[in-house]
């Protein structure tokens, strides 16, 4: 039986649809990535999924239970953390963490060795008598983590946990989540970080409520067609838009100090950009061909959404 | 169904001693409404600033304008020599009566005229000038009366009997008839609304507004625990407030209570099942805390108008009488006035009690039918 399973699962608010006949599944023991852009649906995705909003069609299952009609059978089956900080400011670690380990029902005993192991696994246990508003953002995650797997949950959904959060809270939170994997717990996770989506076993791309890819990374990176030229000028930006310019139809994408630009000739095009930086006075520094990244392959899909060529096969 | 309600309990208490803008919400409004209400609201009429233009001068003036000192209503503080400081003296709101009396006075009353005494109030406040004139007519009439005899007496040698009517008043319940008797307890069943309606109105939103509501959401926990969880510390909140001031009002106040304590906790326990139903109510139609506050505000004003708190329900309209029968105010102000001043109890007042009672249930089932475990 699939941990996580939807079948044309759709939600409207008026006009607009968040989330567009959304089907996938995710096997017990996964770490499933959603990705995409501000405003894809991937939290009204996880709002339908958990059971807290009613969907306009389709049915998605947690362990074979329908979260539209056993929307409360499925809570001890599940931890969930909100994308903004859903605890109590006004407690303790502590005290928040005993909250909901009594709401859960977590029997008493058990209840202080899980929070023991807890507070080690999220190392908040120096902090444990701190109020939960005077933490840090990486420590309020841990702590919301810490509160959504108190009752031994077997699916995890968590709504891009890692917003806002420094790099090194970011590395530590997905060390926890891989040692939950270990433990059989299946994670389904929202980011928009990419770098963060190679880390799951499989992804999902959601664009305007549709689910336009889905599979391993590796998988969904030969989706690519063409290879990708990394360039380097001595102006990244500025090079990035006259490429833009000059050839609209192509996918050209700025990862940090380096141009990424999709092609299907990696010499001519390599000619060719030389060419038009060298009008404005720009200096390539350097270029190879690199394997695709996933942010490569989002970014041309986004490319043919807007009416450029086509990256899929 | 209620297996959480203790963790959803101590987990509200907690937030509510910790925050301090709600430890200022138990307290202070009580204590300071009860001493403003106390001290500063009564609508008794002692000592009016008074100003004299006597302009006769003479002993029977001066016996007319001791009479109105004597009787403590009016206090003097100036007296005036010529007419046009009277306007004066009331546009400046120095004075609220000028008691005038006419150059010939005493020459009238002793050739058997009738002698004109002028009273000017200031009629601004409708109310404080209609009891001041009423209490000059009974000062002169009294005089008069008195004046009237004297001669009879002198023309016919004394007066054996004279007929006429003497009204014997007696103000039961309220000897003294002092206002704040009367508010006192009437601003008691106002503060508990106020602070049971605050409390509440406040209590879901918050959490919804907070983000605290969609993490909740997930968990097993049931709407009822959930919502007596918000509620049952306001009401334990509101009966503390309700001792608290019934305490200030007795031991401080000396407002007397004469009926049964143990029938005023019913009687407050059946008016916060409205009060905290209403909070609810609003909290759960709210989006944010502000809009509940709004909200909370714009029902409370209302209420208190409509309760006969200050004006008596009878003089309303008709169409606004019907209204004030949805008015939980109403009930309850009978019920604490009743139970203090008259010490009856339920043999009397249990139309009152039972219309809270349908009120409170009714409101509490629409606020539970309007709150969703849902986003």
């Amino acid at each position: 039986m699939s941990a996580i399973r939807a079948e044309g699962l759709t939600k409207r608010f008026g006009d607009v649809t968040a989330v567009d006949q959304l089907s996938l599944e995710v096997a017990e023991g996964e770490i499933f990535g959603l990705v995409g852009p501000d405003g894809a649906g991937k939290t009204t995705t996880m709002r339908l999924l958990t059971g807290i909003m009613d969907a306009s069609s389709g049915d998605g299952w947690v362990f074979g239970r329908s979260v539209i009609r056993e929307s409360e059978a499925i809570k001890d089956d599940i931890g969930y953390m909100s994308q903004r900080f859903g605890l109590y400011h006004d407690l303790t670690v502590l005290e928040n963490i005993r909250f909901y380990a009594d709401i859960y029902g977590v029997p008493r005993r058990q209840c202080e060795q899980k929070i023991d192991e807890l507070l080690e696994l999220s190392n908040l246990a120096p902090f444990k008598d701190r109020r939960a508003g005077n933490l840090s953002g990486g420590m309020k995650q841990k702590l919301g983590l810490s509160c959504a797997l108190i009752h031994t949950p077997r699916v995890l959904f968590l709504d891009e946990p890692t917003n806002g959060v420094d790099p090194l809270y970011r590395r530590e939170f997905w060390r926890i989540l891989y040692q939950l994997q270990r433990q059989k717990v299946t994670v389904f996770v929202s980011t928009a970080y990419l770098d963060e989506a190679e880390r799951c076993f499989r992804v999902g791309f959601l664009h305007e409520g549709k689910l336009i890819a889905c599979d391993t990374p590796a998988n969904i990176k030969k989706l690519l067609n063409g290879q990708v030229l990394e360039l380097r000028f001595s102006n990244a930006r500025q090079a990035a838009a006259l490429l833009r310019e000059d050839r609209p139809e192509s996918s050209v994408g700025l990862f940090g100090d380096r141009v990424h630009m999709l092609t299907q000739d990696p010499e001519r095009d390599l000619n060719q950009a030389r060419s038009v930086v060298a009008k404005s006075h720009l200096e390539l520094l350097s270029s190879r061909v690199i394997d695709p990244g996933l942010e490569d392959v989002f970014i041309s899909v986004l490319k043919k959404d807007a009416g450029g060529t086509h990256a899929f096969e | 169904m209620f297996g959480r309600l203790k963790e959803m309990l101590i987990k509200e208490f907690i937030q509510i001693f910790r925050d301090p803008r709600t430890r200022f919400i138990i307290f202070l409004p009580p204590i300071i409404q009860l001493l403003v209400f106390g001290y500063a609201v009564t609508t008794d009429v002692k000592n009016a600033a008074t100003a004299i233009y006597d302009q006769d001068n003479s002993v029977a003036s001066r016996e007319l304008t001791s009479r109105f000192i004597r009787s403590r209503y009016f206090k003097v503080k100036e007296n005036i020599r010529e007419e046009g400081q009277i306007r004066h003296l009331i546009d400046h709101s120095r004075v609220k009566a000028v008691l005038q009396i006419n150059k010939g006075f005493e020459n009238d009353l002793r050739s058997g005229r009738t002698a004109q005494v002028q009273m000017i109030v200031d009629a601004t406040d409708s109310n404080t000038a209609g009891i001041l004139l009423d209490y000059g007519q009974r000062i002169a009439q009294e005089y008069s009366q008195e004046i009237l005899l004297d001669r009879v007496a002198r023309s016919a040698g004394p007066v054996r009997a004279i007929g006429g009517l003497d009204l014997q008043s007696r103000a039961w319940f309220n000897e003294n008839l002092e206002s704040r008797n009367f508010y006192v307890p009437g601003v008691i069943a106002i503060l508990l609304m106020l602070v049971t309606l605050m409390l509440t109105s406040m209590a879901i939103v918050r959490e919804k507004e907070m983000g605290t509501m969609e993490q909740i959401m997930v968990t097993p926990i049931s709407s009822m625990e959930f919502i007596l969880g918000k509620t049952l510390p306001f009401a334990l909140i509101g009966f503390f407030d309700m001792v608290l001031v019934v305490l200030i009002a007795w031991g401080w106040f000396d407002v007397p209570i004469r009926g049964s304590l143990g029938w005023l906790f019913l009687g407050t326990g059946l008016y916060l099942m409205s009060t905290l139903g209403m909070g609810l109510l609003i909290s759960t139609i709210s989006r944010t805390q502000q809009q509940a506050l709004m909200t909370t505000f714009f029902y409370f004003q209302p209420m208190v108008l409509l309760s006969g708190f200050m004006f008596p329900i009878e003089n309303m309209p008709e169409p606004v009488q019907w209204l004030t029968y949805l008015d939980p105010l109403r009930y309850f102000l009978v019920i604490i006035r009743g139970i203090f001043l008259k010490g009856i109890g339920p043999e009397i007042l249990w139309p009152q009690m039972l219309a809270l009672l349908v009120m409170g249930v009714s409101v509490f089932l629409l606020a539970i039918h309007r709150f969703k475990k849902y986003l």
